[in-house]
This record gives C-alpha cells, sequence and structure tokens, in this order.
C-alpha cells in the first residue's frame, strides 16, 4: 500500500516536471493571500485592484467573463455595484427602431474598449491587448507570479539587443522573445488609492494582479473551503474503511 | 429468534424469484464470488477503475447539460459552467482531473498485470479486452480535451488528426472524413461531442465483458499460482472491505487535486481561445499520451511514425505470446523483474521526452527509448522467458502464507 502511495505521490510531483521547461529568468514570488489550501482574496486588496483596472488597463484590455454583479465578491452593496455599472453606457435599440445608448446594469458585463479587433490593433501598433479575465491562468502554470513579474520586469534591453520600434524590452516575456507590445504601465503613484493605500509600484503590481487572479478563479474561496470540509470526511471514512477491514479480515485467523 | 420474514425480506424474495438481480451482484462481487485470499493492494486498481468510470460519467452528464458544442460559443459555456453554474466549477475540475486519475489508475492496473502475468493462459482475452478498454478511453480522453475549444484542444486534435494523412492513398480523404471538413472546424467539434459522449458507454459495455471474462478462471494472484478453492475467500466482505479502504486513500489524493491544485496537470495555453490563426510554439498532449507522443516523433519518417505509435499499444495484443515464460508471476523469475522495471524506467524517459521539444537530447532519449520499448516485447520477452531459471514456486498459496510469503 505506501509503495502504491509513493508512486502515486510520485507521478503527481513529477508531472509539472514532465512539461516543457518554461524558459526565462526565474518569476519574482508574491506571498499572495490566496495561496496554499487555506488561501483567501483580501477584499480590500482586490478593491484596489478593480480600481487599477478601470484607471489603467481597462482602456486598451478587456474583462469579457467579469459582469458587475460579480463586484459582490469584493464586499461591494448592491447600491455600490449598481453605481459603478451605472458609470458605463451601453448600446440599445429605442421603441422606435433608433440606436440609443442606456446605462449599464449589474447583470452587464465589463464593456471592450474597443468596437472589434481591427480597430484594437490599428489603435496599438498592430497588437491585440488580450483579454484580461483568465489572463492568470493561460499565460504560465506559476500565473500569479508571472503576470507579477511582467508588469515590473521591463528595463533597459542587454546590449546588442534591438527592440523592434514600437516594442519594449522586458525579461520575463520569454513567449515573446523578451519584447512587448506593451509599454511599462505600472509607475509609482500610477493611482490614488481610496483607500489612502501607498501606491508604490510593487503595490499596485500585486493589487491588479490578485484581482486579475480572482477575475481568473472566482470560486477559489468557495473551492478552498469545500475541498478541506471533502477532505476531512474522505479522511474520516477512510480510517473507518480500514478499522472495518481489519475487523472482517481479522475473521480469516479465527478459522 | 423469530422465523418470521419481514415485509421487505418478503418483498426482496418475491421480486428476486422475478428478476435474480440481487443474486446476480452477489454473484459478480458478493459472497458467490470466490477470490485468492492473497491478493494485495495492487488488485485494488480494477475497482477503482470502476469507479473513475462511473466519476467521468456521472459528472460529464451534469457538464453536457451545461456545454455548448459550438466553436463560438465552446469556451464561453465552459467559462459559464465555472463561474455561473452551481457547482459547475467541482464537476468541471473533478471531470477534467478525473481523466488524469482514469489513467493513472489504468496504468497501474495494466502494470500489475504485467508484474503478476495476469494476461497469460488462460487469461487472454480477459487481457485483449483490458487493451480494447484502453484504447476506447484513449479515443475518449482525446476529444474530451477537443471539446473546451482552447488553443491546446484545437491544436491537438489537429496534430493528431493530421497523422491519419500519413496513409498512403487514402490518408488525405479520411482526414477529411474525419474533420468534416477541411479542417478542425464546427462539425469536427461537433462529432467529437457526440462520439465523446457515446464511448463511455461503450466502455461501460467492454467492461461487462472484461468482468464477465474474469469470472472463468476467477482472479489472478501475486503468486500466479491457481487458487484451489480452499485458498479462495468470499468476495464480499473481504474484498469489498479492503476496496473501500483503497477507495478512501485513492480519494484523499484525488480531492487534494481537484480542490487544491486542480491546474497542477493541465496546459495554461488551453486557457486562452482556439485561434486557428496562432499556432502555439510547442503543442504537447495531455501527460496521458506523452509516451507515446514521444515514439511518434522519435521516427523521422511520418507514416512509420504512426505505425510505431499504434503499434506499440497494439503489440500489447500478443504480449501472452511474446512472453515465453509459463510463470505468471514475477515474485518467481528473477531477470523478467528487473527487465520489467528497465521497462517501466523507459515509459518514464519516453513521457519525459514527449514534453520536450524533439531535438537535442529529448530526441536522442526518444529514440533510444522506442528502440528499448520494442526491443523489451519483440526480443527480450521471449528470450527471458527461454533463459530464466524461475524459483520454485509454492505448492499452493496457503503454504507459502504460512511461509510468509503471501
Amino acid at each position: 500500500m505506501k509503495k502504491i502511495i509513493l508512486a502515486a505521490a510520485a507521478v503527481l510531483a513529477l508531472s509539472p516536471a514532465v512539461r516543457a521547461a518554461e524558459v526565462g529568468p526565474e518569476l519574482m514570488q508574491v506571498p499572495w493571500s490566496f495561496d496554499g489550501a487555506f488561501g483567501k482574496f483580501d477584499r480590500l486588496q482586490l478593491q484596489r485592484g478593480l480600481q487599477v483596472y478601470r484607471e489603467v488597463c481597462a482602456s486598451c484590455h478587456s474583462l469579457n467573463y467579469v459582469a458587475f454583479r460579480n463586484l459582490s465578491d469584493l464586499g461591494y452593496s448592491e447600491g455600490q455595484i449598481k453605481a459603478i455599472a451605472n458609470e458605463y453606457e451601453y448600446p440599445e435599440i429605442d421603441d422606435e427602431g433608433s440606436d440609443t445608448t442606456r446605462k449599464g446594469k449589474p447583470s452587464d458585463y465589463f464593456p471592450n474598449p474597443y468596437p472589434n479587433e481591427k480597430f484594437a490593433r490599428a489603435s496599438n501598433n498592430g497588437a491585440l491587448p488580450p483579454d484580461l479575465s483568465l489572463v492568470t491562468k493561460s499565460r504560465h502554470r506559476d500565473g500569479p507570479n508571472y503576470i507579477y513579474s511582467l508588469l515590473l520586469g521591463y528595463e533597459d534591453p542587454p546590449a546588442g539587443m534591438e527592440v523592434l520600434e514600437g516594442m519594449s524590452y522586458n525579461k520575463f516575456f520569454s513567449s515573446g522573445s523578451f519584447q512587448i507590445a506593451m509599454v511599462k504601465q505600472i509607475e509609482p503613484d500610477k493611482v490614488t488609492y481610496a483607500d489612502g493605500t501607498a501606491a508604490t509600484q510593487e503595490q499596485i503590481a500585486q493589487d491588479i494582479t490578485a484581482f486579475l487572479h480572482w477575475a481568473a478563479e472566482p470560486k477559489l474561496e468557495a473551492r478552498h473551503g469545500a475541498g478541506l470540509r471533502v477532505m476531512l470526511y474522505t479522511l474520516i471514512f477512510t480510517v473507518l474503511a480500514y478499522l472495518l477491514k481489519k475487523r472482517i479480515w481479522a475473521r480469516l485467523d479465527q478459522k | 429468534m423469530s422465523t418470521e420474514k419481514s415485509v421487505l425480506q418478503r418483498a426482496f424474495e418475491w421480486h428476486e424469484q422475478r428478476l435474480p438481480i440481487g443474486g446476480f451482484i452477489d454473484g459478480v462481487i458478493g459472497t458467490k464470488y470466490p477470490a485468492p485470499k492473497n491478493l494485495n493492494y495492487w488488485w485494488n486498481f480494477g475497482s477503482l477503475n470502476g469507479l473513475m468510470l462511473v466519476i467521468m460519467i456521472a459528472s460529464g452528464i451534469f457538464l453536457a447539460m451545461n456545454y455548448t458544442p459550438h466553436k463560438d460559443f465552446a469556451f464561453d459555456s465552459v467559462e459559464r459552467i465555472m463561474r455561473d453554474v452551481n457547482y459547475g466549477w467541482v464537476m468541471r475540475y473533478m471531470h477534467a482531473n478525473g481523466a488524469s486519475f482514469f489513467f493513472i489508475v489504468v496504468y497501474i492496473h495494466i502494470f500489475r498485470g504485467m508484474y503478476y502475468g495476469s494476461y497469460k493462459n488462460p487469461r487472454e482475452v480477459l487481457w485483449w479486452i483490458g487493451i480494447l478498454i484502453f484504447l476506447a478511453m484513449m479515443a475518449t480522453a482525446f476529444m474530451g480535451y477537443v471539446l473546451p475549444w482552447g488553443q491546446m484542444s484545437f491544436w491537438g486534435a489537429t496534430v493528431i488528426t493530421n497523422l491519419f494523412s500519413a496513409i498512403p492513398v487514402v490518408g488525405d480523404s479520411i482526414v477529411t472524413f474525419l474533420w468534416g471538413g477541411f479542417s478542425v472546424e464546427n462539425p469536427t467539434l461537433n462529432r467529437f461531442f457526440s462520439l465523446h459522449y457515446l464511448l463511455p458507454f461503450v466502455i461501460f459495455g467492454l467492461v461487462v465483458f472484461h468482468v464477465w471474462a474474469l469470472h472463468l478462471p476467477g482472479s489472478n494472484n501475486p503468486l500466479g499460482i491457481e487458487a484451489t478453492p480452499a485458498d479462495k475467500i468470499p468476495f464480499h466482505p473481504y474484498y469489498t472491505a479492503k476496496d473501500f479502504f483503497g477507495v478512501g486513500v485513492f480519494m484523499l489524493i484525488y480531492f487534494a487535486v481537484v480542490f487544491w491544485a486542480p491546474n497542477m496537470l493541465g496546459d495554461p495555453l488551453n486557457y486562452e481561445k482556439a485561434n486557428p490563426l496562432v499556432t502555439p510554439a510547442h503543442i504537447v498532449p495531455e501527460w496521458y499520451f506523452l509516451p507515446f507522443y514521444a515514439i511518434l516523433r522519435a521516427i523521422p519518417d511520418k507514416l512509420l511514425g504512426v505505425i510505431a505509435m499504434f503499434g506499440s499499444i497494439l503489440i500489447l495484443f500478443a504480449l501472452p505470446w511474446l512472453d515465453t515464460s509459463r510463470i505468471r508471476s514475477a515474485v518467481f523469475r528473477p531477470i523478467y523483474k528487473w527487465f520489467l522495471w528497465l521497462f517501466v524506467i523507459d515509459c518514464a524517459v519516453l513521457t519525459w521526452c514527449g514534453a520536450q521539444l524533439p531535438e537535442g537530447l529529448p530526441l536522442i532519449l526518444s529514440r533510444v527509448g522506442t528502440f528499448w520499448y520494442f526491443l523489451h516485447f519483440l526480443i527480450l520477452l521471449p528470450i527471458i522467458g527461454w533463459v530464466e531459471t524461475p524459483k520454485p514456486l509454492p505448492a499452493s498459496i496457503s503454504e507459502a502464507v504460512l511461509k510468509g510469503r503471501g
């Protein structure tokens, strides 16, 4: 039995190693509040991250899978969510059949900053700013640390490296030969936090990354919580099953 | 003590006389199925496979209720399952990781069969049906992975279906037929969804035959010798109790991954919507296909690579005859035992190679690994069976148990 558990553990431990090695320098590691089996989101951090998204990212990046109603996860009340949604406008066709606009509702999703892909590319030197809803899961196995590192990974290119027109050197952007179409966005005091938190660039990068990880994995807390209960239940079941098995097999010795 | 039967008992007996379901179950996994008393924990994996099949079908049915098999909506519908469907995330993570765990269990089950010679006379047909189940599982897993319509779904489907174009003359027509068009497109997604729903029930049917074929000779055992009636104990309650404990241990590992590291085994790129215009730099299948992918890419010629890849599985059909030893259990086969572990290492090396780009060291290793894979089956196994002097077999299971070797 031990051998089998060890074998299974070895398979699980090796499987990420089996994957192609991800090139590039070692990522900066942040002790995220949502790390580990008991990790939870820091609501105030998510609210700050939302502010960063709206003030910095949203001018180029969509967030297609997040609706305003989802913001209740961040600790906002129904009224606050309505107020946020109201700040956006959505196209509508009125009763006469003419184009008009209406104010956003909690059931609306964050609007796309561009009407279409061609427009987006034309506005961004040919590059398409990706949707951010799943970006902490789709880019790297260690997603949040990758996004955090990427946001702060801008520096002067190494000597001899030619960076293309309109591109920036980023030491963590290995998938794109270290040349990224997004210019450095995170600067100290780029935002003025509503809750008075000092807006260092590390703080801003952490806040937006945490927010994006919530956007990618909104059920993380429910999953961690359920996991604990499921594991406890299964553990008790397993112990009882072991005792039952021992008791039943003891009958054989008596024969 | 009252001899009066309760209403429930009488109702049960009334029903048994008309349709003996209780008696049937009792015969298959109950008190009427005698199993050798020395089965170790490696024998837990058969029932674990059955459990995984049930978990996959059950979670899959709920996923299908909320999934849209259309190229424009598939990815979005999966995200809707993850975000808006009540406990949709549990169903999807159980299903996606369930595929991995199903393969872990099936690989251990196959290894157990190889170690204890469970494929040998009189269990060859049982072994064959097992390989058919394995093939059906691979097809099911491949098509299931296409359904979320992420980047790796799309490009994995493109690469694997394109393999058939290596077949001379009719290859291209076969690929067009598989796709339902001239590239991996909406018709491909539709038929894969349909077949992905169908195949698990085909597997279920094959499992019925697998268990049927098992019950004629009965279970093999770690000693590999015939079990006399005196060496057998009823499946229920002994092995049902033992299986329950195994299920518990297995679930602890499975649930730890589902709830605490659900994306550990998957490729991050599949969280990006399929885009036919952007080819990923490195297209890799899920981990359980990596050894076969390594064999495919080890051979420079496309057609030969495809033949080698399918051959690496089909060769298992001939295993009962390639292994010329009549001794079943590796416990009594000093040489075979070592070569079997070498074979396991070979598979592990191929798994690693399958995830790397086919160049440099990984390519050399995958060629050596592929060569060894076929060498093991085609040359080594027959020779070992001829030259090996097996250790003396115990006269009976009871004798071995008394000597502390059971």
